[in-house]
């Protein structure tokens, strides 16, 4: 059965993009949620995966312009689900043994051994035989061109370790990096910071969390404040919501917060839809649905586009402060960091305070220094004082 | 006479001939098969492979029953070998086995045509029969496939009694007392072979320096040697200058470097090559190219020639003299008829000497990889490190396969020993696939058989044998 792949729609008024990168060529087997291609619009680079596993056919070159909905290729997904070759192969060796057989192009013994110690996914490999048939030599290129840590070490075992290991970036390692640079390069990125006393928070955490867990099933977290506190000051001062295209600055009048996820493939941003709409209850399950659908990397294209404005929180990992960056094309990220008790000065006392530094990064070009400071502000006071995000005071 | 029309008209029954014939046949065409011999077959059936493998099989019976099977503690009184006896059962297997391809023409259909063939137009063979007669059929396609003869010396003509060639040599009437064999090339080698065993004082002298010039040096030199063991006496750098005959032996004159040598015999067997049959074939005319150096007929990678409806194939065309390659041509030469891209790969047509030890090879010789520049790795293994050859008590030669240095490809494999013709075929089909060393040595091969010396040398490329 062959399964059509369409270029997604990558937003309201985008009609068009290049298709910039295929990360597969025709004959490879791809699995579910594996990055086949990189759309590239005016406004983001979005990279698209394979909804089915298969056998992949590329249709459209690279760098060819393409309409969204077009259909630039096809996987050809066999009975039962394992992948079967559309190119017209030898049949897939039949002999034993102890070793995995894979399915897909025909292989020859010594390719199977090395691929198999060597830790190399065989349908990945090229082969330069008849009929793509996998050669020995096949194998071995691959190798030495994708050397992981994992690359065979030669049987004679090397003396001393090795001063450096080389390892080729994944395709999503390849977007990040680029993504980050872009964002680097293309906008004024500032950061103002702040702290926030998080008793207050605590406090509620503490007195609502069994009742909480009982009535809505999910537990009562601290980004469902941070959450929250974010919104007020995101209506306080609308710049920090907008972003920048050509020469307009657009305002969004909706809230679409990005949570930043770390995952094994690297850092993903999923969004929370309509954030104002959400109570507290609705905004911890969404967060969680999110992290599992991350952690299976089953997050979609359109589970990361459009945000408005994200929050990441680095203190899970024990950071203190840190200078976040911009998620493009928004306009500004808050940087939540690990909670420390701290002697703090309160009504002329030195007291001890569970005290969590507070980073706003902003996109200078459309917000101003006082807008950034006045919005970091506010998060503070309604972090501080939950009860503003109540009475919005 | 009505001119009969044909889809294909194939000159020459051989294997090249015949194996056409047939495939053209399963392809849906009509087919005209035209052989001047009596029997089908060509020179292979008739005066070439089969009948020496049937006198070299009955003389190597012989030579055990004489010499080894004391060795088992079979005891028999000393053997005595009946010629005629011999011969007529070689005459029995050629006939049986001309037989079952005439058989195959009827069951495929095949028109079999008995003449000589001459290519009048383009799509036009005139055929000639023994009593003279001719006649003419029409063909869309032809294909020429009239094989090779021997080649002669012009200083030792051949008058089929005293000076003979292969087909006169396996039809004598009795063990020659003594015989000089012209040429120690394979023909040399395995008739050579045939006759000592029987009791022969055979001479073979060679122009060259050394037998076998184009097999793997080091594999040739094994089997010289073994030869020499078995009673063939070599002459090399010896070049024949003439002979002459006197009462009933014959006096062959020879130089070597700068000496006069003189070699008395029964019969002088003549085998320094074999020439394509491309001459009387009336293609000049047509535009089709033959070689004048060395009588072949130029076509392209798909056998055609100049003309476009025109094949040649075989003998008569560049590549290895062989019955199997002349198969592979047919086949390929039927299929490109109706419209097929088929090509045969001389770098995977294994070629078999018959003596014994036998000696086999596919690929490149070493002296072939050293002149291309391509660095490999060798690896060896010799049969007597081999349990099936002890049991057998046929413990000479080894199993060599080259590799490629960097990317452990199997570029040839030579064997020497007992059962090497059939041993190479395991090799090819390694070669056809690409394989590597490695694959080979990662193969199971069953135990005790002499395969597994073929398992053993490409383990040997990485120096991991088992056994040695």
């Amino acid at each position: 059965m062959i399964t059509e792949i369409k270029v997604p729609s990558v937003g309201e008024s985008i009609s068009e993009g290049v298709l910039s990168k295929w990360y597969k060529k025709t004959g490879d087997t791809v699995k579910v949620n594996e990055p086949l291609f990189e759309v590239e619009t005016e406004k983001a680079t979005t990279e698209v995966v394979a909804s089915h596993a298969g056998v992949l056919t590329t249709l459209i070159a690279e760098g060819e312009k393409v309409l969204i909905g077009a259909v630039v290729g096809n996987i050809n997904i066999a009975a039962g689900g394992t992948a079967s070759p559309t190119i017209p192969a030898s049949v897939s060796s039949a002999s034993v043994s102890s070793e995995t057989i894979p399915t897909g192009a025909a292989s020859n013994p010594a390719a199977r051994h090395l691929a198999e110690k060597a830790g190399v996914d065989l349908s990945v490999v090229t082969g330069s035989g008849k009929g793509s048939r996998i050669l020995k030599e096949d194998v071995v290129a691959h190798v030495e061109s994708h050397a992981k840590p994992t690359a065979v070490v030669p049987k004679d075992a090397r003396r001393e370790v090795a001063r450096e290991t080389r390892q080729r970036m994944t395709p999503i390692r390849q977007r990040i990096a680029e993504r980050l640079l872009h964002a680097q390069q293309s906008s004024a990125i500032l950061t103002t910071f702040n702290e926030a006393d998080m008793s207050a928070i605590m406090t509620f955490r503490a007195k609502y969390k069994e009742s909480f867990q009982k009535k809505h099933g999910v537990g009562l977290g601290f980004m469902s404040f941070f959450v929250k506190a974010v919104i007020e000051g995101l209506k306080a001062y609308p710049a920090v919501n907008a972003r920048i295209d050509n020469q307009d600055i657009v305002y969004q009048h909706f809230y679409d917060i990005g949570v930043a996820v770390s995952t094994e493939k690297g850092l993903m941003v999923p969004v929370l839809r309509n954030v104002d709409e959400l109570t507290f209850a609705e905004i911890e399950k969404k967060i969680v649905e999110l992290a599992v659908k991350a952690k299976e990397n089953k997050i979609t294209v359109s589970d990361l586009q459009g945000g408005t404005f994200t929050i990441t929180n680095g203190g899970t990992f024990g950071s203190m402060l840190s200078t976040p960056i911009l998620n493009p094309p928004q306009s500004g990220i808050l940087g939540m960091h690990a909670i420390q008790k701290r002697a703090v000065v309160v009504d002329d006392q030195i007291v001890i305070r569970p005290m969590m530094y507070l980073a706003l990064s902003y996109d200078h070009r459309i917000i101003d220094g006082k807008e950034a400071v006045s919005f970091l502000v506010r998060i503070k006071e309604c972090l501080e004082n939950p009860e503003r995000i109540f009475f919005s005071v | 006479m009505a001119i009969e029309s044909f889809d294909v008209a194939i000159i020459g029954g051989g294997p090249g001939g015949y194996v056409a014939a047939i495939r053209a046949s399963q392809l849906g065409l009509k087919v005209a098969c035209i052989e001047k011999r009596e029997t089908l077959g060509g020179t292979c059936l008739n005066v070439g492979c089969i009948p020496s493998k049937a006198l070299l099989e009955s003389s190597e019976l012989f030579l055990q029953a004489s010499k080894h099977f004391e060795n088992h503690g079979i005891i028999v009184s000393k053997p005595q070998i009946d010629v005629p006896a011999m011969i007529a059962r070689k005459d029995k297997i050629v006939k049986g086995l001309g037989d079952g391809i005439s058989s195959l023409f009827k069951k495929n259909k095949i028109t079999r045509i008995v003449g000589q063939g001459k290519i009048i137009a383009t799509n036009r063979v005139e055929v000639t029969d023994k009593a003279g007669a001719k006649s003419e059929i029409e063909a869309k396609f032809i294909i020429i496939a009239t094989g090779s003869e021997p080649a002669s010396l012009p200083c030792l003509p051949m008058d089929g009694e005293f000076v003979v060639s292969s087909a006169e040599a396996l039809c004598f009437k009795s063990v020659p007392k003594d015989l000089v064999v012209v040429g120690a090339g394979y023909i040399g080698l395995e008739m050579g072979s045939v006759w000592t065993r029987l009791g022969s004082n055979v001479q073979v002298l060679e122009f060259l320096p050394k037998a076998l010039p184009l097999s793997d040096t080091e594999s040739a030199s094994l089997l010289q040697r073994s030869l020499e063991k078995q009673g063939l006496n070599f002459n090399f750098d010896t070049k024949v200058t003439g002979g002459k005959r006197e009462g009933n032996q014959i006096i062959i004159d020879c130089e070597k470097s700068g000496q006069k040598l003189q070699f008395k015999a029964d019969k002088a067997l003549v085998c320094v090559g074999r020439k394509p049959n491309s001459l009387g074939l009336g293609i000049e005319a047509l535009g089709i190219v033959v070689d004048p150096k060395t009588g072949q007929i130029k076509v392209d990678q798909y056998l055609r020639t100049a003309v476009p409806n025109i094949f040649a194939i075989g003998d008569l065309v560049a590549g290895p003299m062989l019955a199997h390659k002349a198969e592979e041509e047919g086949v390929a030469a039927a299929e490109n008829i109706i419209g097929g891209k088929t090509t045969v790969n001389h770098d995977t047509i294994p070629s078999v000497i018959y003596t014994w030890p036998e000696l086999s090879s596919v690929g490149k010789t070493e002296e072939q990889l050293k002149e291309a520049k391509i660095a490999y790795k060798i690896g060896k293994f010799p049969f007597i490190a081999n349990s099936r050859a002890r049991t057998m008590g046929e413990t000479e030669g080894m199993v060599k396969i080259l590799a490629h240095e960097k990317t452990d490809r199997i570029l040839g494999v030579h064997i020497v020993g007992p059962r090497a013709s059939d041993m190479i075929a395991e090799a090819v089909a390694w070669v056809e696939m690409q394989a590597s060393a490695e694959d080979v040595a990662r193969t199971c091969h069953a135990h005790p058989t002499l395969s597994e010396a073929f398992k053993e040398a490409a383990m040997a490329v990485e120096k991991k044998a088992i056994h040695i």
